[in-house]
């Protein structure tokens, strides 16, 4: 396994977490901001191995916060039990199916702010909540969605750019050619 | 499926993280300073962009509308200068009246310009952060002000180049407010809800108080950190709450907090 794929993933979700926190167009039209995390995760998940996966929820998880009011750590749980989840199951799901990374995205764009808030509610902190949350919610959810194929779009093309490529092999070998003439 | 050791490492990094959530306040803010650096890079590629941006815009401005705005400013400059005058004036003879009769003289404001570089990527807060820290003099519980000098919140966490500032209407901001006019009531300042973005509410008001729609509310000055009279918006509607134990008005805030770019730290 090279190495290119994963400082990929660690530099994607950094660029992500400040994307989410320095752009506000969506926040403005919609009223809600996507996080675009959980969806990283269900590439990081399907792609690359548990310690990439668990480099991802700390590294994505913490940046999160820091950039956010939440305390330290709120985000990184959410993302590490997504990730595992996924991993567990990884050999029924059909990666390359554009269908199965939507539900994917969907499902893990919408579990993880539950589990945040429910860690934050946990912890006796008092986020803003009211019904608005449900319409954010659905907002994070379609919006992860929607991003999780994006990202394998984006990965598939810059590791196929960026990466090695795998010489293709034919069965011709001049040293084992038949040559056939007359005597 | 997972080894053993990988089953053994997520649940350490999960044990960790919940360590990392039990830490006290102060620790956890030195962390996230120094995670936070990570970005700072990119916050300043982005501002550079945002400034480069704007003079490219500038120097497309046609000359006539140049002129235009500048005649507009010379106007308002002067009188300005005219009312900063009188407020000269008024401030000395305030010095003088207090001085006779034994007052304790305040000390002015000082202000330090700061640009809005990111908003809370998390939904359930309302916060922004500036690129002023510790290095510009910086502190918790500062209040923070629009351009205009309306207020939209306080200064909650320093880094060393940033900081974070929590807006009017978050659950963690409240603000002790009053409403200008002959009988002026005080409350607090929370949060409206979700979807009120440009509204919060001034609760714990008398009952027998006679709340008109159109009232200015401005700080109250009764706290530490907000001094007296920062405007903070009008009144919108009011209403007996807590079966009737106390009424509450709804506000419509003065500033913008959507688009907000530049804003101003105020320091005793």
């Amino acid at each position: 396994m090279t190495t290119l794929p994963n400082i990929l993933i660690l530099l994607a979700t950094l660029l992500t977490v400040f994307a989410v926190g320095a752009f506000n167009g969506l926040r403005q039209l919609l009223g809600a901001q996507v996080d675009l995390l959980p969806a990283l995760m269900v590439y990081t998940a399907l792609s690359s191995g548990p310690p990439m996966m668990i480099s991802m929820a700390v590294v994505g998880g913490l940046s999160f916060d820091t950039l956010s009011a939440n305390p330290l750590g709120t985000s990184v749980l959410p993302l590490l039990l997504v990730g595992f989840v996924i991993q567990l199951r990884r050999d029924l799901i059909l990666r390359d199916q554009i269908y199965a990374q939507l539900i994917l995205g969907l499902l893990a764009s919408a579990v993880a702010p539950a589990i945040s808030l429910l860690i934050l509610l946990t912890f006796g902190q008092s986020p803003l909540l009211g019904w608005g949350s449900l319409w954010q919610w659905t907002v994070m959810s379609g919006g992860g969605a929607v991003a999780t194929p994006m990202f394998f779009a984006l990965f598939g093309w810059l590791n196929h750019a960026l990466g090695y490529q795998r010489i293709i092999e034919t069965s011709f070998r001049p040293d084992r050619e038949i040559r056939r003439r007359r005597n | 499926m997972f080894k053993r050791p990988y089953y053994i490492a997520v649940a350490l990094v999960a044990l960790l993280t919940l360590l990392v959530l039990n830490l006290p306040g102060s620790t956890t803010a030195r962390l996230k300073l120094a995670i936070g650096s990570i970005f700072l890079p990119l916050f300043g590629a982005t501002g550079g962009i945002h400034q480069a941006a704007a003079k490219a815009g500038d120097a497309l401005l046609p000359k006539g509308e140049l002129i235009r705005a500048n005649e507009a400013l010379r106007r308002q400059n002067q009188e300005l200068q005219v009312q900063a005058m009188r407020a000269g004036e008024t401030a000395r003879e305030n010095t003088r009246l207090r001085q006779l009769v034994g007052w304790k003289a305040k000390a002015p404001w000082k202000v330090k310009l700061a640009r809005v570089i990111a908003r809370d990527p998390a939904n359930w807060w309302r916060a922004v952060q500036i690129d002023r820290g510790s290095l510009d003099e910086l502190r918790e519980n500062l209040p923070v002000l629009t351009p205009d000098g309306l207020l939209i919140g306080r200064v909650s966490a320093v880094g060393l180049t940033s900081a974070r500032v929590l807006l009017i209407g978050d659950p963690n901001c409240k603000v002790p407010a009053a409403i200008l006019g002959d009988n002026a009531e005080s409350g607090i300042i929370t949060s409206a809800g979700l979807f009120n973005g440009s509204f919060v509410n001034l609760t714990y008001l008398a009952n027998r108080t006679n709340i008109k729609p159109g009232q200015s509310v401005v700080t109250s000055g009764l706290s530490a950190i907000y001094p007296k009279g920062i405007p903070i918006g009008t009144v919108a509607d009011a209403r007996p709450v807590e079966s009737g134990l106390y009424t509450e008005a709804q506000v419509k805030l003065a500033a913008n907090l959507n688009a907000l770019e530049e804003v101003w730290v105020l320091f005793p």
